[in-house]
């Protein structure tokens, strides 16, 4: 795999930032785009645009099939069995807030429980928080271990006979830990307990297949996926998006409208009320395409040997310490400096062009029972190269020497 | 761009070992601050006295080098301030950290006015004012003994 021809495809780094090349250590917050990408979203625009699923024009046809031409790729690429088990959403956290509201609405009741772990993002955290007071629901963490892991062990043990729903993370946004998701389901099935994946982390990285993996829920960011913004992606086995109610109201989920009321429409549409992000959709069957040219396999070994050596270099410089110590680790380096604040490490990173992540990213339950108040983290992408984490080293010495004065 | 006007001597001097770092015992004001984008803390204490002047000004918390050094800075000077002066001072360092290149008011002698606009590197750095101005904010709060956490969100 040629990185630095892959690395071309991404027009943003043509630009230099405070005069220097663009080290970019960020994309577990949102990766950059693929010039195809980017010129699909412009071409849509310019050549082919027209709402999708309503009008019987030329252009109307030819747009509804490209929309939907990207849900059968979706399918196909994480292996779902049907179509419509693929949801387009904003977002991975509307597709969290669409489970865990038309989930709570039908099948909880008060004093039911959901298993989340310390690990998760706000996002899948948030959304279920509102079925407390809604439902009087009560939750769990699952808690993590001394390296930053959830064990099978550690969510077998936080289940309950009232757990009803297990909502977790594939892979940590913040100490790179994948969980072992499958185990988990399994075991969580053997209980009659759903699973809800949150897959912003896992999806960009790692081989997905719904089937093996079998879980109920698997939420998707696709601008973590070398796609555009605005988008998510909600898959949902068929069974789920049958039994569950409608999550909005509008336009195109409708089937009958009357005064005295109404019938909803088939899948998919049945979840996809309103215009939907058109431009956004088509062009990520781009990314789709961009992700099948590399090949999923050649990512995951490329990342994995870089956040090896990422762990290596830094774990060399004395004054780095990684948060976390998964053996299973994902393409996420988070780390303090001691005596420096991960928002003053970001801001001088920064000058040397250096693009990292400093706060809780989203993740303050963590960063509690860690006892941080913040952390550095570089996050890595299929343009980086071992290049950039030295340039990252070379970045956090400079650090030491601005507050060693 | 220029990080060594960022960081300072004066900053990082603050910004290590800050000053008035603790609670001042019978304090009779208080506010917490919290910057929800970057999980910078603040807990402002007051003693105000019957002659509405501070015979106290403490804080707690965590937060960058740029936090803490604004906090520490901040509450060396408010000491034995009188009330209307401390809203005076508050304004016109907002305002000096907003737009205006430098401080006003006489109340502070020069030299205060300098250790002031150290801070002023933040300008540059938009995303970096909220944390020289967490602590002030909080210190209005304080002074009106708002129980509502100020949350830098709300400022512009
Ligand atoms: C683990 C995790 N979950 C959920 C989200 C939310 O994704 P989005 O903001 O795209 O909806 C993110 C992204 O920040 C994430 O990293």
């Amino acid at each position: 795999m040629n990185i630095n021809k892959i690395k071309k495809q991404f027009p943003i780094f043509n630009n230099k930032v405070h005069n220097n090349d663009l080290v970019y250590l960020d994309s577990a917050n949102s990766s950059q785009k693929p010039q195809m990408v980017v010129d699909r979203i412009y071409d849509f625009y310019t050549k082919e645009f027209s709402n999708v699923g309503r009008s019987v024009h030329y252009l109307a046809v030819a747009a509804t099939n490209l929309y939907e031409n990207t849900r059968t790729m979706m399918q196909k690429y994480i292996n779902a069995k049907d179509p419509n088990e693929i949801v387009f959403t904003k977002g991975a956290t509307e597709a969290i807030n669409l489970v865990a509201n038309t989930f709570g609405q039908k099948f909880l009741r008060e004093g039911d429980e959901i298993l989340l772990t310390e690990l998760e993002h706000h996002s899948n955290y948030v959304p279920w928080h509102y079925l407390r007071k809604l439902k009087g629901v009560k939750i769990n963490f699952a808690e993590i271990n001394n390296d930053g892991e959830i064990t099978l062990e550690s969510i077998e043990k936080s289940i309950t006979p009232k757990t009803k729903m297990i909502a977790i993370t594939h892979l940590s946004n913040v100490t790179g830990a994948i969980l072992p998701i499958k185990e988990i389901t399994s075991l969580a099935h053997s209980k009659n307990i759903p699973v809800l994946i949150d897959g912003c982390q896992g999806a960009p990285h790692l081989k997905l297949d719904m089937q093996d993996i079998d879980c109920d829920f698997y939420a998707i960011s696709c601008h973590k996926m070398y796609g555009p913004t605005g988008l998510g992606i909600l898959y949902a086995k068929k069974k789920w998006l049958d039994a569950l109610p409608p999550y909005q109201g509008g336009g195109g989920m409708i089937r009958e409208v009357k005064k005295e009321g109404i019938s909803f429409g088939d899948l998919p549409n049945k979840y996809e009320a309103g215009t939907m992000a058109t431009a956004q959709v088509i062009a990520f069957g781009e990314s789709i395409k961009f992700l099948n040219q590399i090949g999923i396999e050649n990512i995951e070994k490329h990342e994995s040997e870089l956040t090896k050596y990422g762990e290596e270099v830094l774990r060399k410089n004395n004054s780095v310490k990684l948060v976390g110590n998964p053996k299973n680790k994902g393409s996420v380096l988070s780390f303090t400096l001691d005596g420096i604040h991960a928002h003053d490490i970001a801001t001088i990173l920064d000058e040397d062009g250096v693009a990292i992540r400093a706060g809780h990213h989203c993740c303050q339950i963590l960063h509690d029972k860690l006892g941080l108040s913040a952390t550095a983290r570089a996050s890595l992408g299929v343009y980086n190269t071992k290049d950039d984490l030295d340039k990252l080293n070379e970045s956090i010495n400079k650090c030491k020497k601005i507050f060693d004065r | 761009m220029d990080l060594k006007e960022l960081y300072q001597e004066i900053i990082l001097d603050h910004g290590k070992n800050p000053r008035n770092l603790r609670k001042t015992e019978n304090f009779n004001k208080d506010a917490k601050g919290h910057n929800p984008l970057c999980g910078d803390k603040v807990h402002v204490f007051l003693k105000i006295d019957e002659k509405k002047n501070i015979s106290d000004i403490s804080f707690e918390g965590s937060g960058c080098a740029i936090s803490m050094a604004s906090a520490s800075i901040m509450t060396d000077l408010m000491k034995e301030k009188k009330e209307k002066e401390v809203k005076e001072l508050i304004e016109d360092f907002l305002q000096m950290i907003k737009e205006s290149p430098e401080m006003k008011t006489k109340i502070i002698s020069e030299n205060e006015k300098t250790k002031l606009m150290s801070l002023s590197g933040v300008k540059q750095y938009p995303m970096r004012v909220k944390c020289a101005t967490l602590a002030w904010h909080t210190l209005t709060s304080a002074m009106k003994n708002s129980q509502e956490e100020t949350n830098t969100e709300k400022f512009d």
